[in-house]
């Protein structure tokens, strides 16, 4: 379902990365490990459709989505891509039910699933709260259930578990492969944590060995 | 979630901010609220109550006090004339129509106006209650002086010497009232007329009792042997050469000044009108304050929201619609400011009405509205859409992955 296919990506003439290749189907889930500037998030915001490969084509389901251009893109990444990013970044002036109901209005859906994720997240009781009273725990699942809002068929996260601790990262993967699963999702986790290794058997790994 | 309700959130997201930019808004476009207001009423009322009226004329001095103690009773009269002259001029082919006043008296800061039956036609007066007055003392209570003063038929009052309200009493003869004229909006709703015998009966020393008992004259000039004196005369032109030679006429007589009603109210406004422009400069100053105010808030609140845009880029917003969103801001602020000046506006201008009861603004209303209200809502839209252009076109150009990779 995700196909990347021969992806080159340059800020400037120092710093130039060559992208593996990477096949992914429905419901698989992928880990990409590197060490630090290595070029992870840089991977995920090509994947994201956030940056523009120089080089390459990336394919999510029967859309070349580095062939996307504008408001196009912008709708097809709403709707298709779910990213979960290392800080929580949720709109602070909305709710967190707010939060989930912008992702679906940005893509014209109903959201009618929006109160389910939230009670699978745990958060259901946080829904009308603002995301200064959330502990930060709180905020990382109601930013991955902002990216789940839509029902993605891509889920991208970017260290989703750098700031938490042992039980809590194991709980957060958990979370993103479960909700991955149900809705079919390929699933991509970019790290440089070790811990999840363990959960996630297949891997790629960036700027060589780790 | 609409791009309103997106707008509004980061609105009132912080208060203290926004309401500023709303108030300092409000505030300059209360001001033009208030100008539009009162020109409005004063040109309409003015107009409404000099209409029938060609000419006044009265004693030596201002022409414009002339017309404005005469026309619109809100300044001194210039002086007496004598009745022979005006009867002589009344004579006149030019003259279809005269209406002598006099005045001079108030009672409780409303002022008395001697006339005869034809002031009342020529403003087409309606009866609340009773009838136009007979014998000398009779009076006709305006609409609001009676509701002010809660008077009605058959009561008597005495009236003041002099035609501010602070004038000592006559201790001579009561006026009694047989009639209340119902509500014109006009001049006639702040007087009290009666006869001009009762203006000079007052002011007579002795009793005559006689006289007293007499019927006033309905129209013309009262009959009279002795030498008397009318305070102004209220003239309609027979036909448009009169316009040309009657002034000249009246004016090269040494004893008589004459004054046409439109001509020193388009004076007057044009003096007023520098004051005017003064006001309405300032007001438009405030309101350039407020769109800067608008504009800084917005771009300095885009230093904190660039990391909120490219989220809601990620969750499938387009640059457009982020675009949208800042200008919705700007123009929501200023919508708001709009109505709340509109309302200021009103509510400065009834407690002005209610604080000046017998003023020359007294006679307005705040509860008028106009069209060119609706413009300054347009207006005001207008400043907040200026104000935000620059910000939603930052927003518009917010490049996505390196917002979100700086931390
Ligand atoms: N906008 C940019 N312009 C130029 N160079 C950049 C830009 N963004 C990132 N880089 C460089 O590209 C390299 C890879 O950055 P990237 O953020 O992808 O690393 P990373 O693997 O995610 O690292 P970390 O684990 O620390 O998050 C770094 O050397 C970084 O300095
Ligand atoms: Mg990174």
């Amino acid at each position: 379902m995700l196909s990347v296919k021969n992806l080159k990506f340059q800020y400037d003439s120092s710093t130039k990365f060559e992208i593996p290749d990477i096949h992914l189907d429905a419901g698989e889930e992928l880990l990409i490990i590197g060490k630090s500037g290595s070029g992870k998030t840089t991977v995920l915001n090509i994947l994201g459709g956030l940056l523009k490969p120089q080089q390459g084509e990336v394919k999510l389901g029967d859309t070349i989505l580095s062939s996307l251009t504008g408001a196009k893109l912008d709708k097809f990444r709403g709707k298709n891509i779910g990213i979960v990013f290392q800080k929580p970044h949720i709109l602070s002036p909305l709710t967190v039910v707010e939060n989930l109901k912008l992702a679906n209005f940005f893509v014209g859906e109903k959201g009618a699933q929006n109160l389910d994720l939230l009670k699978e997240l745990g958060i259901f009781d946080k829904r009308k709260s603002k995301v200064t009273t959330l502990s930060e725990g709180e905020a990382q699942r109601v930013s991955i259930a902002r990216a789940l809002a839509n029902h993605p068929k891509l889920i991208l996260a970017d260290e989703p578990t750098a700031s938490l601790d042992d039980e809590n990262a194991a709980i957060v993967v958990k979370l993103l492969q479960d909700q991955a699963k149900k809705f079919n999702a390929a699933l991509i986790i970019v790290t440089h944590d070790q811990r999840v290794k363990d959960h996630i058997s297949k891997h790629i790994i960036m700027g060589g060995l780790v | 979630m609409n791009m309103i309700k997106l707008s509004w959130k980061y609105l009132i997201a912080k208060p203290l901010n926004t309401g500023l930019n709303i108030l300092l808004l409000a505030l300059g476009l209360a001001i033009i609220t208030v100008l539009i207001l009162i020109q409005d009423q004063f040109e309409n009322k003015m107009t409404k109550d000099a209409e029938g009226v060609d000419l006044v004329v009265g004693a030596k001095g201002s022409p414009l006090q002339l017309i404005l103690s005469s026309v619109y009773h809100i300044d001194y009269p210039t002086g007496n004339i004598d009745m022979k002259d005006a009867m002589a001029l009344s004579k006149n082919r030019l003259v279809k129509n005269i209406i002598p006043l006099g005045m001079g008296d108030n009672y409780q800061g409303y002022r008395i106006v001697g006339t005869n039956h034809d002031y009342l036609a020529l403003y087409d007066a309606g009866f609340e209650s009773g009838e136009a007055w007979r014998k000398p003392f009779d009076v006709v209570l305006g609409f609001e002086v009676a509701k002010k003063l809660g008077l009605g038929l058959g009561d008597t009052f005495i009236g003041s010497h002099g035609i501010g309200s602070s004038s000592h009493e006559h201790d001579e003869h009561p006026y009694k009232i047989t009639g209340v004229l119902s509500e014109k909006g006009n001049v006639l709703d702040k007087l009290i007329l009666t006869s001009i015998e009762s203006v000079w009966y007052s002011h007579d020393e002795g009793h005559d009792h006689d006289k007293f008992e007499a019927d006033v004259s309905i129209t013309g000039f009262p009959e009279t042997d002795e030498d008397r004196e009318v305070t102004s005369l209220l003239l309609q032109y027979r036909n448009p050469i009169a316009a040309v030679q009657l002034p000249r006429f009246i004016n090269s007589k040494s004893a008589l000044q004459a004054a046409s009603p439109s001509f020193e109210i388009s004076r007057l406004f044009e003096l007023l009108g520098v004051g005017v422009k003064l006001i309405q400069g300032l007001a438009v100053a405030i309101i350039i304050i407020a769109g800067l105010g608008i504009f800084i808030a917005l771009f300095n609140s885009l230093k904190e929201r660039k990391y909120d845009l490219a989220v809601m880029r990620t969750l499938g917003a387009s640059s457009g619609q982020l675009f949208i969103h800042i200008v919705l801001e700007g123009v929501i602020l200023t919508l708001l400011g709009a109505i709340v000046g509109i309302a200021i506006g009103h509510l400065f201008l009834a407690v002005l009405v209610m604080q000046n009861e017998q003023g020359a603004i007294s006679g307005l209303s705040a509860a008028v509205f106009l069209q060119e209200e609706l413009w300054i809502v347009g207006y005001a839209v207008i400043v907040g859409f200026v104000a935000s252009l620059i910000p939603a076109w930052t927003a518009y150009q917010t490049d996505i992955a390196k917002q979100l990779t700086k931390s």
